[in-house]
């Protein structure tokens, strides 16, 4: 036989396909560095200088000044400066630290109750999962301004009905008042996000084997074995991920507490008082060094998460 | 006896987790319809149906401009996150080269940002191209959400596609865009319109770069608009027409989510859960 | 016509080697079939020649020029997959159609070809139909009907049949083996597990075990002179029966082989003697499963009717030139 090449030389189809890869990401990535990566360097060098919103590009180095600086007076009295000694500030962290922790913990009890509740088969479930899709659907500006309105002093409907119920004896003015701002916050952020936490547990619990259940049945098991034993082990994967998720969410919250409670002490959130350093304070750069030690805070959340939990980001295909 | 009062207990708490879901909603209609000093007396039940909220909602043209804006900004964001989104998940789901966890971890951690961390540095990127109250700065920020969102989601969905159709498509000569354009975009439509959906909604809700690249009252996003309603003065709130305003941009998402319930839940859990 | 030449080829998954250098010539217009089971790299292999995998090491000749970097449409390559794998969201038509339409070909030469196909499978009333409104046979077609359409120099097939019930499969083979027919310059590389499959429709086969090759030949070479216990127990059914201990010692050898029809019952004095514990009827034929002290009983196989009693004890005498003989590795003693 001639062994004439009848076949064109070309690139293999793993280069080939390598090479369209490289074409497909280069704008996404090239998008990501020009609206993340730029901007939140841009933010760190910018708290390294004493840029004001005014002159943007007048800003000289002047280092750590805005986390921590020291002045020695000529009395001989060391006075400290920065971020890091500001009483506001430590405020702010101290209420996002609490927003966080109550809210994703009272979302994710009340939302696996609901994932249990729906997870039943029962008349009308169609139409219950329909009904606490609302809150999630409802943006959070809009639900802000309608609990405001339910939890206002004079005329709103939580007042009456506590004190129809008999639980209070006067109408509280429960987003002006110090001690239950942050409960007016938590009220909102809980309803709002539930249904969210609801269906992700719903989508764990579907995931567990049926017939898991109809062993324990079978053997005898108390339901509420069953939940501490089988339930909560095979569903911890799912709800880690879902804890986590919230968890970050709730760090950087700003809209609800801007809104709801605006210039309250009691819930003024990292988000919030860096924004109010950066644009309404004009205090540029120090707002900045907030920005940066807010994302420093949730960089190192992120971090221990994917080095603690082994996700499968290659998925099947890696193995 | 005892299985009786069980199914009771169940059937008050569901009962319970509807009322309240949606009662706060269903307040929110009722005060809608009320004027003047009906506003002030506390009904469960609605007493009145008077539109004038919403006439004067209607009537105000910054607020039909607000809505203009919102939809042409979400529209547009999440339009081009798709685009840039489509064949770079399919990179990311289908092609084996070096890098690719770390890379999709990437993408992961910019959609966990906190939008704070980058208001500084867009601030001045915004002022630099001039596009300060503007649709365009909006347009431009919603990217750092909408585009990890949507190409994590899209690459969750484009890795459950068969492998043999791809192989098919390969022995008929296609090439890597053949296959995104002519095989696999007509094969996951439905992801494709759940992910705008759940990126569209994340953009026409979002607040704090609408808040801080706008000005003028004209330029508004719908939140902001909502958010910076106000009386004559500020111990005047005017509840009925704010109600009137949230019910309209609220009723259009509900019915979409509504709508694309099964599909939002898969798209959430895609972009949530699986790992 | 396609001759395909794999000189000492190798695939390996990071560490993991799956094809472990396998030499083998594919003759131009031939009919070869792949056979062995699974996770023996049968499937790897026909993926290696379609181009779909890249090779780790050695050649992959084409009529002569090595194609290992050549991307699958430009090798003239055509393949039919398990799955069917046809685009669920085009018609018959555009599915069978779509290779051109990459191609670039003119509307007319489309319409011709997949007309001409279609005609072949007597599938042209269908064209206008979507994937999930066809049965799993005539989703087969079409998946046959979009290969012929590309003009292929080579058609593989991996594991085409396995998705089918036993009736169609049978039916589809029938239909594989008469394109083959009438495709004379198309050289068919045909990936199976079942070797009912492979010995029907081959020229020539390949048993492949382990990511090596085991023995080529056709399927009487195959069936007659097995050259290692592997094959002589792969090939045929029932399978060959394959005795150890003293019996294949009186015969110098470690493994004595005797397929069930090269076994005579004789009246006294047989080689071997038994009880009968298991029959199963055929209609045409029958067999009985004999226990002469052997690992597993011995199966002969008897022409007609049964004659012989359940539990009755019987001669058998092995017919001399038909007896196989293998060492302790397994490999036949010549």
């Amino acid at each position: 036989m001639t062994a004439t090449p009848t076949v064109p030389k070309g690139r293999s189809l793993s280069a080939q396909r390598k090479r369209a890869a490289f074409w497909f990401l280069v704008p996404m990535l090239a998008a990501l560095l020009f609206v993340a990566a730029w901007p939140l360097f841009r933010t760190i060098y910018f708290s390294f200088t004493d840029t004001s919103l005014t002159s943007l590009y007048d800003g000289k180095w002047i280092g750590f000044d805005n986390y921590l600086s020291y002045r020695q007076l000529s009395s001989g009295k060391v006075i400290w400066r920065g971020t890091l000694v500001d009483p506001a500030w430590w405020n702010a962290v101290w209420n996002t630290v609490r927003f966080a922790f109550v809210s994703v913990a009272l979302e994710t009890v009340l939302g696996l109750m609901v994932a249990l509740v729906l997870h039943r088969n029962f008349v009308g479930r169609g139409w219950v999962r329909a009904a606490i899709l609302i809150p999630w659907a409802i943006p959070t500006i809009v639900s802000a301004k309608m609990w405001a309105w339910m939890l206002n002093d004079q005329f709103g409907i939580i007042n009456d009905m506590l004190l129809r119920v008999g639980l209070i004896d006067a109408k509280i003015a429960w987003t002006a008042n110090i001690e239950t701002a942050m409960i007016a916050v938590l009220i909102v952020d809980v309803w709002k996000t539930t249904p969210f936490m609801a269906l992700l547990c719903l989508a764990g619990l579907q995931m567990i084997p049926k017939d898991i259940y109809e062993a324990a049945k079978v053997d005898g098991i108390s339901a509420l074995r069953v939940f501490w034993r089988v339930t909560l082990p095979l569903l911890k994967p799912a709800l880690m991920v879902a804890v986590i998720f919230r968890s970050l969410d709730a760090l950087r919250v700003f809209d609800l507490v801007y809104v709801l409670t605006p210039n309250s002490k009691a819930t003024k959130t990292m988000s919030v008082i860096a924004r109010e350093n950066l644009i309404e304070f004009d205090r540029f750069a120090y707002g900045s060094a907030q920005s940066t030690l807010l994302f420093a805070l949730i960089a190192i959340f992120v971090s221990l998460y994917i080095w603690l939990g082994k996700m499968d980001l290659g998925g099947k295909a890696d193995q | 006896m005892m299985r009786y009062l069980k199914s009771v207990a169940f059937y008050a708490v569901v009962v319970v987790i509807v009322v309240v879901s949606v009662f706060p909603f269903y307040y929110a209609i009722i005060t809608s319809f009320k004027t003047g000093t009906a506003l002030f007396s506390i009904d469960y039940l609605p007493t009145s149906f008077d539109l004038s909220n919403y006439r004067g909602v209607l009537d105000s043209p910054n607020f039909i401009r607000s809505v203009l804006n919102s939809v042409l900004i979400a529209g547009a964001t999440v339009g081009f996150a798709m685009f840039l989104a489509v064949t770079a998940s399919y990179a990311l789901a289908r092609v084996r080269f070096r890098g690719r966890a770390l890379l999709l971890m990437s993408i992961l951690a910019v959609s966990m940002f906190p939008q704070i961390a980058v208001l500084a540095g867009l601030f001045e990127l915004v002022r630099f191209l001039g596009i300060y109250n503007t649709p365009w700065a909006m347009i431009m920020s919603y990217t750092i959400f909408t585009l990890p969102f949507t190409v994590w989601v899209l690459t969750t969905f484009m890795r459950d596609l068969p492998l043999e159709i791809e192989e098919a498509a390969i022995i008929d000569g296609a090439t890597p865009w053949d296959i995104v354009s002519k095989v696999f975009l007509p094969l996951m439509w439905p992801a494709l319109v759940t992910t705008g959906l759940l990126a569209f909604i994340g953009a026409w809700n979002e607040f704090l770069f609408a808040l801080t690249f706008t000005a003028s009252e004209s330029q508004r996003t719908v939140p902001v608009a909502i958010a910076m309603l106000s009386g004559s003065s500020e111990f005047e709130m005017p509840w009925g027409t704010l109600m009137a305003a949230s019910v309209l941009v609220t009723v259009p998402l509900i019915i979409l989510v509504l709508i694309f319930q099964r599909k939002i839940v898969a798209g959430l859990t895609a972009g949530g859960v699986k790992g | 016509m396609t001759q395909i030449q794999l000189k000492n080829v190798r695939k390996k998954y990071g560490a993991h080697d799956v094809i472990k250098g396998v030499d083998l010539d594919i003759r131009a217009g031939e009919f070869m079939v792949f056979v062995g089971p699974s996770g023996c790299g049968k499937s790897t292999l026909l993926r290696l020649i379609s181009g779909l995998e890249e090779i780790t090491d050695g050649t992959l000749e084409f009529d002569g020029a090595r194609v290992n970097e050549v991307i699958p449409s430009q090798r003239g390559v055509a393949m039919v997959f398990q799955s069917y794998a046809l685009y669920p969201h085009m018609s018959v038509f555009d599915n069978m159609a779509f290779g051109l339409k990459l191609a670039k070909s003119s509307k007319d030469e489309m319409h011709a070809r997949v007309r001409a196909a279609a005609e072949m499978l007597q599938i042209d009333h269908l064209l206008d139909r979507k994937p999930k409104q066809l049965s799993g046979g005539q989703r087969q077609r079409v998946a046959i009907g979009r290969a012929i359409v590309r003009d292929p120099k080579v058609f593989l097939f991996d594991e085409p049949l396995s998705n089918l019930d036993a009736a169609l499969r049978v039916a589809t083979r029938l239909e594989i083996a008469k394109l083959h027919h009438e495709m004379t310059d198309v050289t068919m590389v045909y990936v199976t597990h079942d070797q009912v499959e492979a010995m029907t429709l081959a020229d020539r086969i390949c048993v492949l075990r382990d990511g090596m090759v085991e023995q080529v030949g056709t399927p009487e070479e195959l069936y007659d002179a097995p050259n290692s216990t592997f094959v002589a127990g792969f090939i045929g059914s029932p399978k060959m029966n394959l005795l150890a201990g003293d019996i294949a010692a009186a015969h110098d050898c470690a493994t004595l082989g005797i397929r069930a029809e090269h076994i005579d019952i004789t009246k006294a004095d047989g080689l071997w003697a038994g009880k009968v514990i298991h029959t199963e009827n055929l209609g045409s034929d029958h067999y009985l499963f004999v226990e002469i002290g052997t690992a597993e009983p011995l199966v002969v196989r008897q022409p007609g009717k049964q004659q012989i009693a359940l539990g009755q004890t019987i001669n058998l005498t092995p017919q001399a030139a038909m007896i196989h003989r293998f060492d302790t590795g397994g490999r036949a003693i010549l």
